[in-house]
């Protein structure tokens, strides 16, 4: 049946923290009350990747797309929009007259993407497998299963050119390959759904807006190499994703698109779930399979690689969720088509999460090429409160950082470790003139301290050594000498640890100290944090010009440091002061200032 | 009530773990089984798993330890989580979970006298467009600033 109206609801889990479940029963509520139930659908959505404007609801066919929605609007969508026709403008993400011929595409922050991956986040119920079918879903593991051999599959991915999109960017294709030769009666295929990068998101935003997808690469993988058999291991702390791929799986068995004989075709492939359990290493192949298996999550020395020797020591593919969720479309579109996508090095889209200082975070998928300064002034619509751009790291804890000088590099996989980073999985962290790129590196290497299994001394010893090093110099007791030995400890890990995690460890010291050396020197010789983050470099003083006695940054100073008369110049008594900055959040004149 | 009561297992999971008791590969997914309904892998927990899977206490105890998601102490009736993502951590988680700490007077990890709270800090949730983020139970809070914790924990005493 059709109906008049399609409303759709972001059921993203950050959406969704943020009331959009009680949106969408409100929604049909409202429906039911004013009387069009028969005439409009509400579904609740994927994630639409506009993470700062959520929640979100878009109706169609208008293409009214409502931001910063609250469930008590659910009302007058229904009585105005659906009702009377008219759009609630003031939910409107713009409400210029303009718009009103204007598509959700054109809104600046989708313009300059193009979503392979993300195709069906934001458009179908992932709840409901009718939906993904209508939107062509299913349809290329019906070509594998019955118009394609093994090797023909495999052939469409080297067409196609796809590289792993969990960080190392290996050939899609040669994995299976090696794996399909392999010779062995039991073969497996694996999600790795274990996304640990702080503040990359992707993963879990396609396993609850389009798990299909997944679920169906998977298979033709399966048919692919010979594997009957597949798992999905997903960190236990997204719960949204875990659910809706549970459903997803028992309606595909239902439908016979999974489990025996499917479609008919003799071919039979069933997948399971496995939890992570926090353990960032995991992410690592050889520990992932390890954890699998139920044992502490260890990386293993390679090779033998997992095509050969993988899970229960059988030949294993393993790809991230986002490479799977290309596979449907290389299959059904052809290798040829996708390979036009991208750049000579790198083929295709890749999502990145967007996030820190930005103005507009969120979810954006685009062509390999794009360079930064589209994705960070264009489509993340620049820094937030007028603040100055200073760096954006890619990679997470194993990459870099990029400064201005290198914004308009076109990104592949190739050009970002030239510039010194790496593609990593997604992550891209804006910081701007406020964010102290020492503080910043302490963070990303107190995370891979913490997450380092402990298996190598490299990585356990020379991690814990960088650490203290960095402490040392954001309390103010960094001697010349630290920079030195930073980048002999860094080196060593870089060759000596065993798995990616020590090998890019200290990466975002040595990129940080390449591009940011006078921060890090500020910070060693004159004892001073230049944007005021490590409290232990730097003063708070009070404006003579400025003060006009309020005493109340002396009421609120909880140590008693500052004192004067009633409009009178306060004064701040630098032995007593313990750098709390309460002065500074109190003060209503800006006499408080920070050095 | 004795400690051996409380930590005893539910029929559900006891079926849950004779059902898993031959998969390889088992031992997480008991683990969490036994988390989910008990909040953490206690000591006589663990005894259990090891008595009924037939693995040693040793392999049980390598495996909780490793994982950080796997709790070994009790934690609060709600335990607030403070998302340590790069995100979060740039726009001032850190100031969030000195503020948490000062009013429910306890550091990270450790639970109030009244067992009400307990507060931690995690890894990325992945709620990043609404940094900083924190949990309670399963509900988020998103761009939180400091001057709404106090009205946070009221909603939860």
């Amino acid at each position: 049946m059709a109906f008049r109206n399609y409303i759709l609801v972001c059921g993203g889990t950050a959406c969704e923290s943020s009331r959009a479940d009680q949106i969408y029963q409100n929604l049909i509520k409202e429906c039911k009350d004013q009387g069009v139930a028969d005439e409009v659908q509400v579904i609740k959505t994927g994630c639409f990747g506009f993470c700062e404007q959520g929640p979100i609801v878009k109706v169609l066919p208008e293409d009214s797309f409502y931001v910063k929605v609250s469930p008590k609007d659910a009302h007058e969508i229904i009585a105005e929009h659906i009702i009377k026709g008219r759009e609630v403008t003031r939910l409107l993400y713009d409400k210029s007259e303009s718009r009103k011929h204007a598509k959700v595409e054109d809104i600046q922050f989708y313009q300059k993407q193009f979503r392979i991956v993300l195709r069906n986040c934001g458009f179908i119920d992932p709840e409901n497998i009718d939906e993904y079918i209508a939107r062509e879903g299913y349809e290329a593991l019906e070509k594998a299963l019955f118009e394609m051999t093994g090797d023909d599959i495999i052939e469409e991915l080297k067409t196609a050119g796809l590289r792993g999109r969990g960080g190392a960017g290996f050939p899609t294709w040669m994995k299976w390959n090696f794996t399909k030769q392999a010779e062995n009666d039991v073969k497996y295929v694996v999600c790795n759904a274990d996304e640990g990068d702080p503040g990359a998101y992707m993963d879990r935003s396609t396993l609850e807006g389009d798990p299909h997808s997944v679920l169906e690469a998977m298979t033709i993988c399966g048919k692919a190499i010979g594997a009957q058999k597949g798992y999905i291991y997903i960190r236990a702390e997204y719960p949204l994703a875990i659910n809706r791929l549970e459903i997803a799986m028992a309606q595909a068995r239902e439908y016979g698109l999974l489990g025996k004989n499917i479609l008919g075709s003799g071919f039979d492939f069933d997948i399971e779930i496995r939890l992570g359990a926090g353990a960032f290493v995991c992410g690592e192949e050889t520990a992932l399979l390890q954890s699998i298996e139920g044992h502490r999550g260890m990386p293993q020395p390679r090779p033998p690689f997992p095509a050969v020797k993988g899970l229960w020591g059988k030949p294993t593919v393993i790809n991230n969720v986002e490479t799977w969720a290309n596979i449907p479309v290389i299959i059904s579109k052809g290798g040829n088509w996708f390979s036009k996508i991208g750049t000579a090095d790198s083929k295709g889209t890749k999502v990145f999460a967007l996030t820190g200082k930005i103005r507009n975070s969120g979810l954006v998928e685009v062509p390999m090429g794009t360079t930064l300064r589209e994705i960070v002034f264009d489509i993340g619509g620049g820094i937030a409160n007028g603040r100055k751009f200073k760096a954006v790291q890619t990679g997470g804890p194993s990459g870099g950082v990029i400064t201005d000088a290198d914004l308009d590099t076109p990104i592949d996989f190739g050009s970002l470790v030239r510039i010194g980073s790496m593609m990593g999985s997604g992550g891209m962290i804006v910081m701007d003139e406020d964010d102290c790129i020492v503080d910043v590196a302490k963070f990303y290497l107190n995370f891979t301290v913490d997450e380092s299994c402990g298996k190598c001394a490299p990585c356990r010893i020379g991690g814990r050594s960088l650490c203290n090093i960095l402490e040392k110099i954001t309390l103010g007791n960094g001697v010349p000498e630290d920079l030195e030995a930073m980048a002999t400890i860094g080196k060593a890990m870089r060759v000596g640890s065993l798995c990616a995690l020590g090998q890019t460890a200290p990466n975002p010291i040595l990129s940080s100290m390449k591009f940011f050396g006078e921060e890090y020197r500020a910070h060693i010789e004159d004892k001073s944090c230049p944007s005021g983050t490590c409290k232990n470099l730097v003063t708070y003083s009070i404006l003579a010009d400025k003060c006009i006695g309020c005493t109340a940054c002396a009421r609120k100073c909880p140590v008693g440091a500052i004192t004067g008369e009633k409009k009178q110049l306060h004064i701040i008594d630098q032995n007593t002061c313990i750098k709390c900055g309460v002065c500074l959040e109190t003060c209503k004149f800006g006499a408080v200032v920070v050095q | 009530m004795s400690e051996s009561n409380e930590n005893k297992f539910s029929p559900e999971l006891l079926s849950f773990i004779n059902e898993w008791k031959d998969k390889p590969g088992n031992l997480i997914m008991v683990l969490h089984k036994v988390q989910e309904e008990q909040d953490y892998i206690s000591r006589e927990a663990a005894d259990q798993v090891a008595a009924l899977l037939d693995v040693p206490l040793a392999t049980i105890w390598g495996v909780v330890s490793f994982y950080h998601f796997f709790k070994l102490t009790k934690p609060g009736k709600h335990n607030i989580q403070i998302c340590m993502g790069t995100a979060c951590y740039l726009k001032g988680a850190q100031p969030l979970i000195d503020e948490l700490a000062k009013q429910l007077a306890i550091e990270v990890n450790e639970v109030t006298d009244d067992g009400l709270f307990s507060l931690e800090a995690v890894r990325c949730v992945g709620c990043c467009g609404l940094a900083p983020v924190l949990t309670v139970g399963g509900e988020v809070f998103g761009k939180v600033t400091k001057d709404q914790i106090a009205g946070i924990i009221a909603k939860y005493k």
